[in-house]
């Protein structure tokens, strides 16, 4: 187990920026989720941490060493590819213990390794098939298996789940969880799946553009984005941005496009500085409006639905606001119908508000 | 719920009728192209057992009724087709196996670290455009210089350098379209870079090795412009033997007739043994496994 420190890290393709200066720490024994859209960077960064890509500025140190010459192999770290990468010529076993044998381990200590480590993820039966007789969800266990046979400092996953159907990545999600309450070594992991980064990780690292955008708890991140970015990364469905306006005095508030003017407490009000703003409310914080009276802090919206879509539990539905659409979800069987008068209520209080330009936090 | 069907179903009468007539015509296709493979293969067997008086007779004689393996000993020893044919063994193997050691590593390195720009592997390709003649000359005048005139070693390096844009261009399709994953989780398992190359790349590109072993083993086998010009009373090799056969006095059809079956025998074993993994190796490149 090991602490990893990455100072001032750099990597460019030529003219290509494609990691353009991180500074991050991850403690010894934590789960970071590296997650970000397609090209940002998060998995160039994994590949500098294992050794796969040179770094062009910076340092990485795992356990206290720097590490930016030495080999993937000297590194001790494993790691896990999207596409399971199983030598296809090797036996589950072979593959298992391939990383044991490269490293000179006497062949009862690999056997026994091998074996423990099958029966950890319930491989056991598979060890003497090929690669290409299993499963996707089989694979993927082999693929783990011999990352942790060789119980590295570091675990490395690189988008792990993301060839898997639904169901199985459910399933797969959950024991990655418990394989690192198992044996909590440090684990990197790398998705674009902001519900495999919520599930999973003890901290977040939600990178863009190759920059670091915000990093912290699952929650943090959730409940206090820092960036209209983050916001609108973190949630399914995503979170509702509105443009309007900061409107000061008495009766102020946000005046959307249409005129209307959504209400603020005083005290948060205050805080704001005249001039155009994006307001982020979140799906779930909108609800069927209960009762003749509106609670404090929220806003009632007397509206149309434009377009429904149930998952089961809950149901989504689209609706008109200030020229703009909002998605809202509700319970199931709350919603009327499409077309039909809708009356919601809104939770100001737990809504973000963001700069127009800048897309920072206010 | 049925679909009403847009048309009415076909009368089966006519539909069985059809049907046999084209297993019959494939069959007959099929009946043809096979002779017209087969019958010039039986005609130079056939001459090679054949009695010298029969070669040339009208009617033709399509089994002859006194066969003989004259002709094999006359053109196996008389005019030194053995030594040919172990010449031709020797360089064949040894320039097939080099031109794989050379063209694999020569293609990895193509396809993995991008060597010698996006240029390199089209510019080893096209060294297959050049035609021999334009450099035996110089090639000659060199070999002359580094006594490598008539030696099995001289051909064996020409040799190589003749096969290799072939084996390199096989094996940079196949190597390219190999997950580089693979040798990346090699790497971080423990393994150097060349080690991983060993064991993970090399064994999953065999087929594709394999495929181009044959194919150089067979250019090598029939090659004879080189052959002709490089090599002497040592080391020709077995193409360069049949100029015997033809002289002014007439040709002799049996020997030559029995030298060819001899040449097709090691190709015909190739192609066999290596059959399964020449079908992949060849077609691995474009469909993804």
């Amino acid at each position: 187990m090991a602490e990893v420190t990455i100072t001032g890290l750099k990597k460019n393709y030529g003219a290509y920026q494609a990691v353009k200066g991180i500074d991050l720490a991850i403690p010894d024994g934590e789960f970071t989720v590296l997650v970000g859209p397609s090209g940002c960077g998060k998995s160039t960064l994994l590949r500098t941490i294992a050794g796969l890509e040179d770094i062009t500025e910076g340092t990485i140190e795992i356990g206290g060493e720097t590490v930016n010459d030495m080999r993937p192999r000297d590194r001790d770290v494993a790691m896990v590819f999207q596409d399971y990468a199983l030598y296809p010529h090797m036996s589950v076993r072979r593959n298992i213990g391939f990383g044991l044998k490269a490293r000179k381990f006497p062949k009862a200590d690999i056997a026994r390794r091998v074996e423990r480590a099958a029966a950890m993820l319930g491989i056991g039966p598979l060890l003497d098939r090929l690669p290409r007789h299993l499963s996707g969800g089989q694979r993927q266990r082999v693929a783990i298996g011999r990352a942790i046979v060789r119980d590295p400092q570091i675990f490395l996953f690189d988008e792990p789940l993301s060839n898997l159907d639904a169901q199985l990545r459910d399933d797969m999600r959950g024991e990655i969880k418990r394989l690192h309450l198992e044996i909590g070594t440090t684990m990197i992991y790398v998705t674009h799946d902001q519900i495999e980064a919520m599930t999973l990780a003890d901290r977040i690292v939600l990178m863009r553009d190759g920059r670091i955008e915000q990093q912290g708890s699952p929650l943090d991140l959730f409940e206090r984005p820092a960036t209209r970015f983050v916001a609108g990364f973190l949630g399914s469905p995503k979170m509702n941005f509105l443009d309007g306006e900061v409107v000061r005095g008495p009766e102020g508030g946000i005046r959307l496009a249409d005129g209307t003017v959504l209400r603020l407490a005083p005290a948060r009000l205050d805080a704001l500085r005249q001039g155009p703003v994006v307001l982020g409310i979140r799906p779930e914080h909108m609800s069927r409006a209960a009762g003749e009276a509106v609670r404090p802090g929220f806003v009632r919206l007397d509206t149309t639905v434009d377009l429904l879509q149930p998952t089961g539990a809950r149901t989504y539905a689209t609706v008109g606001c200030a020229g703009q659409s909002l998605v809202a979800e509700l319970q199931a069987h709350d919603v009327g119908e499409v077309g039909a008068h809708i009356v919601l209520d809104i939770d100001l209080r737990r809504a973000s508000l963001f700069d127009a330009t800048s897309g920072k936090a206010l | 719920m049925t679909v009403p069907s847009a048309r009415p179903p076909r009368p089966v009468r006519r539909g069985r009728r059809r049907f046999g007539a084209g297993k019959l015509g494939r069959g007959l296709l099929i009946g043809l192209f096979i002779l017209f493979v087969l019958v010039p293969l039986y005609w130079v067997f056939v001459t090679s057992i054949k009695p010298s008086e029969d070669y040339l007779a009208v009617p033709p004689v399509w089994f002859p009724a006194a066969p003989t393996l004259g002709h094999y000993t006359a053109a196996l020893f008389a005019y030194r087709g053995l030594d040919g044919l172990i010449n031709s063994l020797v360089v064949s193997t040894g320039a097939t196996i080099l031109s794989a050691l050379f063209g694999t590593a020569m293609a990895y390195s193509l396809a993995r670290f991008g060597t010698g720009g996006q240029h390199l592997s089209f510019w080893v390709l096209s060294q297959r455009f050049l035609p021999p003649v334009a450099i035996v000359l110089p090639v000659f005048l060199l070999y002359r210089n580094l006594h490598l005139n008539d030696t099995r070693f001289g051909l064996v390096l020409i040799y190589t350098v003749f096969t290799l844009p072939v084996t390199v261009w096989m094996l940079f399709a196949y190597f390219r379209q190999m997950p580089p994953s693979l040798e990346e989780a090699a790497l971080v398992d423990g393994c150097s870079r060349w080690q991983a190359f060993w064991s993970i790349a090399v064994p999953l590109a065999a087929p594709g090795i394999a495929a181009a072993m044959v194919f150089a083993f067979i250019a090598c086998w029939t090659e004879f412009f080189f052959a002709l010009i490089l090599t002497g009373r040592n080391a020709f090799t077995l193409p360069t033997v049949f100029r015997a056969f033809l002289g002014f006095q007439g040709a002799q059809y049996g020997e030559a007739s029995a030298l060819a079956v001899v040449s097709l025998l090691p190709s015909t074993v190739l192609g066999m043994l290596a059959q399964k993994h020449l079908v992949r190796g060849l077609t691995l490149g474009a469909v993804r496994g």
